[in-house]
């Protein structure tokens, strides 16, 4: 990689890294909150894998929400702003390649996204201690996911022209998809419909296989879930790479 | 001697307009170039091609020989450009910003040419500072040390004074005009004749997407065979009826004139009817002039 690109990195990672408390502290409590209320409510009422408590259950799926919605705010966000501020010009203008442009924002996204979830794994493991038992499987699943999303977040970013349309984006895809994705229960426990619905959503096999790193146990084979993320992530990346390829709404 | 810039057959259709209709236009190195014409002209559009900004539909562009799409690399390590709108990133001070830009541009040591750089521009004092700290002013002159960061050989400064005070405007000309003398070639689009017909060796008129005149700037104020005179005058004017002379100002009118036997005939004229010249000022018709007619006659 060109020292280019080590440069778009580096300028992303500090753009977040300025304003951490918005874009680090403040989804880490969101998510806190999320398992003090869902655990105190539902702690004593459910338990989905034998041995594993509900709020043991709920923090794997908070973190990788957390990692994935903050991998698409950062690369979406980052690029939106970018654009409406007509500051896109500085990157538009150096020697850059499109595939280095991706690679940066791409790293960026992951590593604001992967910042979080450990963020949130951290303050979360003194209310529910947890146990490893695949760690390789739950890197691979959280590498995996942040890429993912981190390129949504470039699609978004790039297509979008207005706030109004990346917060489309974000409401009624982002949010349904991660949302609905069995963060705070197992697919298992849904009425059939909702279950076949909930097995056409890639954010579940990335949430089910992140458990699967934890505890060993999951509602799908980890390596279905696997495959769906890895899929997800090439067919992300090539369309992402096509895009700017092509200068899509970036070089009229 | 190269071409720092060369332009062949250059088409940009948009949906509802073609911008560019066939530009042939070629900027030797170490030119001090004018880039003219009125709003919609084409100018932005061609200077965006240039710095890859915007693909062509048709035609080629080429900085120091290499081509803008199919050389985007070589060709932009090459180019620096002075945005026109004034744009930042409110994240980052001054020297972060200039470091970052520099840093696209695979220079990574490059903070004696930064401090160079901010020093001609007046902008040292202001380093450590955030960008939405800055006035206008000094975000222009950040801008235009963006474009400088990578010691481009071809600068390309679109309407960099829009909105500029008077003592900005002049060091930013000492400063370019000194790279320009060190072999710099400067690419300049204003709607400050003046400047242009001050700086530029050679200028370029568009119109509608086409070029409407290419010449030196001496050529096209040559082409201005039109003089005009200003004169201050006692008594009634309106009343003499004399043809030719327009208000302008209290006690003041204009004659414009080709030969000189025409303003004889309105001082002899103005004798006869008893109209005192308190003061006559002559003056060869400027590059606005030149401008205007061109731009009226295409």
């Amino acid at each position: 990689m060109s020292a280019g690109f080590n440069t778009l990195l580096y300028k992303e990672l500090l753009r977040f890294w300025k304003v951490a408390f918005q874009t680090v502290l403040a989804p880490v409590i969101t998510a806190l909150l999320y398992l003090l209320i869902f655990s105190h409510v539902l702690s004593s009422h459910v338990q989905v894998y034998p041995g594993v408590s509900y709020t043991q259950f709920l923090v794997p799926g908070l973190v990788m929400m957390s990692v994935l919605q903050n991998a698409f705010a950062n690369s979406s966000s980052s690029l939106i702003q970018s654009k409406i501020t007509g500051n896109i010009v500085f990157v538009l203008l150096p020697p850059l390649s499109y595939a280095e442009f991706f690679l940066a924002y791409l790293a960026a996204a992951m590593v604001r996204g992967l910042v979080v979830g450990l963020g949130v794994l951290l303050v979360t493991l003194w209310f529910a201690p947890l146990r490893v038992d695949h760690p390789l499987w739950l890197v691979s699943f959280a590498l995996l996911s942040s890429g993912v999303l981190g390129g949504l977040g470039i699609v978004a970013g790039v297509w979008a022209e207005k706030f109004d349309q990346l917060a489309a984006f974000q409401n009624f895809l982002i949010m349904p998809l991660t949302f609905l994705s069995g963060v705070f229960y197992s697919i298992h426990s849904l009425p059939p419909f909702w279950h076949e619905v909930s097995q056409w959503n890639p954010v579940f096999y990335m949430i089910d296989g992140f458990r699967y790193g934890f505890f060993g146990a999951a509602d799908v084979a980890p390596e279905k879930s696997l495959l769906v993320a890895a899929g997800c992530f090439m067919a992300i990346s090539g369309l992402t790479l096509a895009l700017l390829k092509r200068g899509y709404k970036l070089r009229h | 001697m190269n071409a720092a810039l060369a332009v062949r057959g250059l088409v940009k259709r948009y949906p509802a307009l073609t911008a560019l209709q066939g530009v042939d236009l070629e900027v030797q190195e170490g030119e001090f170039f004018g880039l003219l014409g009125p709003n919609g002209a084409g100018k932005t559009t061609l200077i965006s091609i240039l710095a890859g900004l915007t693909r062509a539909s048709a035609g080629r562009a080429a900085v120091m020989g290499y081509d803008v799409q199919s050389q985007y690399r070589e060709a932009r390590r090459r180019l620096g450009v002075v945005p026109q709108e004034l744009v930042y990133d409110p994240f980052f001070t001054v020297r972060e910003t200039l470091r970052i830009q520099s840093g696209y541009f695979g220079l990574k040591h490059n903070d004696d040419w930064l401090n160079e750089v901010m020093h001609h521009l007046d902008l040292l004092p202001h380093a450590e500072k955030n960008m939405r700290a800055l006035s206008g002013g000094m975000k222009r002159r950040v801008l235009v040390a963006q474009a400088l960061v990578h010691k481009p050989p071809v600068i390309i400064l679109d309407e960099p004074t829009a909105g500029v005070d008077v003592s900005l405007r002049q060091a930013l000309w000492k400063f370019v005009q000194s790279l320009n003398r060190q072999g710099h070639t400067i690419v300049l689009t204003t709607h400050y004749l003046e400047e242009a017909e001050a700086l530029c060796g050679r200028i370029a008129m568009l119109k509608n997407g086409r070029i409407v005149a290419l010449d030196s700037t001496r050529n096209l104020l040559a082409r201005a065979d039109e003089r005009c005179a200003t004169l201050n005058l006692r008594g009634d004017v309106a009343a003499a009826g004399i043809a030719g002379l327009t208000a302008h100002g209290e006690g003041a009118w204009r004659f414009r004139f080709e030969r000189y036997e025409e303003l004889e005939a309105l001082l002899a004229r103005l004798r006869e009817q008893r109209v005192t010249v308190e003061d006559l000022q002559l003056a060869r018709a400027d590059l606005e002039d030149v401008f205007n007619r061109i731009i009226a006659t295409t």
